[in-house]
């Protein structure tokens, strides 16, 4: 009987070991996922920058310094060592306040707005710049469930067996940093 | 409160089935009482009639959907690039794969989302509100479509939009019926105690489809103001959604909307006078909607 219970037990520690084991893997996959969904978007905004300083060859006056700036901060990028999330993000958060005001001051050029050619860039880079900030938003959240799994008990103890790293939260630039906080309570369920 | 808003989502889906199982084989029965002197017969062709109707509608419902609000499906992301990135934007971040997309064309901005669940769902938006709106209040109506589809409220909606749309089917079969000859079959019945089966088929016809759109509004209202909620949590900009809402409100009703669908659209298509308090309308009152949101 004793012999029964021991063995029962025992079986019951194996299945929690393997499965919390493999809900960390899970989590740090997606972590790992999520970044490359960053990444991806990263080499897109790369690769749209020398369309931008080509289409806007033709207008002499364009924001010449400004634009200078984009690509230094694009070549620095590219130079970043793959590993480094935090000094990427860091150099694409600047890159991402100079292309932002760049769009602001296209308003000053109405022949370039006119342009189909840079409209359609206009909305390609947005559309790069708002797909960074989401999958960021997803990165750290994925980090924020991480971190859970390897800090809390039982499953620190797994963790730390097979020595998982806890990975940083992505920083977010301050001008997103006035994200509301949503408050479902007001809005009760329906009965 | 996500994972219970799914799982309410797809219980009551169960019930909104069953009443409307039962009340779609009530109108059967009363239609047959009415027309051929038997309530078997009526049932049987009732219950043909909606068994049918929801095999089409669920292998089909996408489609079925579109069609009945004159949308056109865009494939590619050329055909219209806002609002492409726009919806692969919020199916990122609301983690559900990338819906299909179409496009009505009305000058009312207005849009809705349905399917059978966030693998088989479409999002579809009029070309009123692509022009309308910038691309701040755009992603403010997609977030909102993307948490009916996350939610599960597309398939809630689109079950009960199918039955609603069968049981109008029939009462539509049989208001024909009544202009083109029903009364024949009648005159050579006795009266008595049918005047009283009578009256009780009238009524039926008659309340059922009622039935049918109150049950459907009631689904309807509380699920907006939720996800508007949900939409903010995933733009994080309240302000988009609130301008967008305010510029759906200030502006002319849809042309060709499907009246069976009015309660799948972001905003009541027909724009009803809201007098009645809330009873009858599709839609929470705009006023209502936006100051949530601004309390956030």
């Amino acid at each position: 009987m004793v012999a029964i219970i021991l063995v029962i037990v025992l079986v019951l520690l194996v299945v929690w070991y393997i499965s919390s084991y493999n809900g960390l893997i899970r989590t740090r996959t997606h972590v790992q996922e999520s970044w490359s969904q960053i990444d991806v978007q990263l080499k897109r905004r790369n690769d749209l920058i020398p369309n931008l300083v080509s289409t806007t060859k033709g207008y002499a006056n364009y924001e010449q310094s400004t634009l200078k700036k984009v690509v230094a901060l694009r070549n620095q990028l590219t130079e970043v060592p793959a590993g480094d999330h935090q000094q990427t993000m860091e150099v694409s958060n600047q890159l991402s306040t100079t292309l932002r005001s760049l769009f602001a001051l296209s308003e000053n050029y109405p022949d370039l707005k006119a342009n189909t050619q840079f409209t359609q860039l206009m909305e390609e880079l947005t559309n790069t710049e708002n797909k960074i900030s989401y999958s960021r938003q997803l990165y750290n959240s994925s980090v924020a469930s991480l971190t859970v799994k390897i800090q809390s008990f039982p499953s620190n103890i797994v963790a730390k067996v097979h020595r998982f790293q806890e990975s940083d939260y992505l920083q977010v630039p301050e001008e997103e940093k006035t994200a509301p906080k949503v408050n479902f309570d007001d809005f009760g369920q329906d009965k | 409160m996500l994972y219970d808003q799914i799982a309410m989502n797809k219980r009551r889906t169960g019930y909104v089935m069953f009443g409307f199982g039962v009340l779609t084989l009530a109108i059967g029965a009363a239609l047959g009482y009415l027309f051929w002197n038997s309530w078997f017969s009526g049932t049987v062709i009732a219950a043909i009639v909606a068994v049918v109707y929801m095999l089409i509608m669920i292998s089909q419902s996408t489609n079925v959907v579109m069609s009945m609000n004159h949308a056109r499906e865009i494939t590619d992301v050329s055909q219209a690039p806002q609002l492409w990135h726009l919806i692969e934007d919020m199916a990122m971040v609301a983690q559900v794969p990338m819906p299909r997309v179409f496009i009505i064309d009305d000058a009312s901005p207005n849009a809705f989302a349905t399917g059978n669940d966030p693998q088989h769902a479409a999002v579809a938006v009029t070309s009123g509100i692509l022009s309308r709106l910038n691309r701040e209040e755009m992603e403010g109506v997609i977030g909102h479509e993307m948490s009916h589809v996350r939610n599960y409220d597309i398939r809630l909606q689109t079950i009960a939009l199918a039955l609603s749309a069968a049981i109008s089917l029939l009462v539509n079969f049989a208001s024909n019926w009544f202009w083109w000859g029903g009364s024949r079959r009648r005159d050579d019945r006795d009266s008595g105690g049918n005047v009283i089966g009578l009256v009780i088929s009238v009524f039926l016809i008659i309340l059922a489809p009622l039935a049918a759109s109150i049950a459907q509004m009631a689904l309807s209202r509380n699920r907006e103001y939720l996800a508007d909620a949900s939409s903010v949590e995933l733009t994080r900009n309240p302000q988009g959604l609130i301008s967008a809402l305010e510029k759906i409100d200030d502006s002319a009703p849809m042309k060709e909307a499907d009246p069976n669908s009015a309660a799948l659209y972001i905003s009541d298509p027909f724009k009803h006078k809201q007098k009645f308090a809330d009873l009858f309308a599709t839609h929470p009152p705009m006023a209502a909607r936006i100051a949530r949101l601004e309390k956030m």
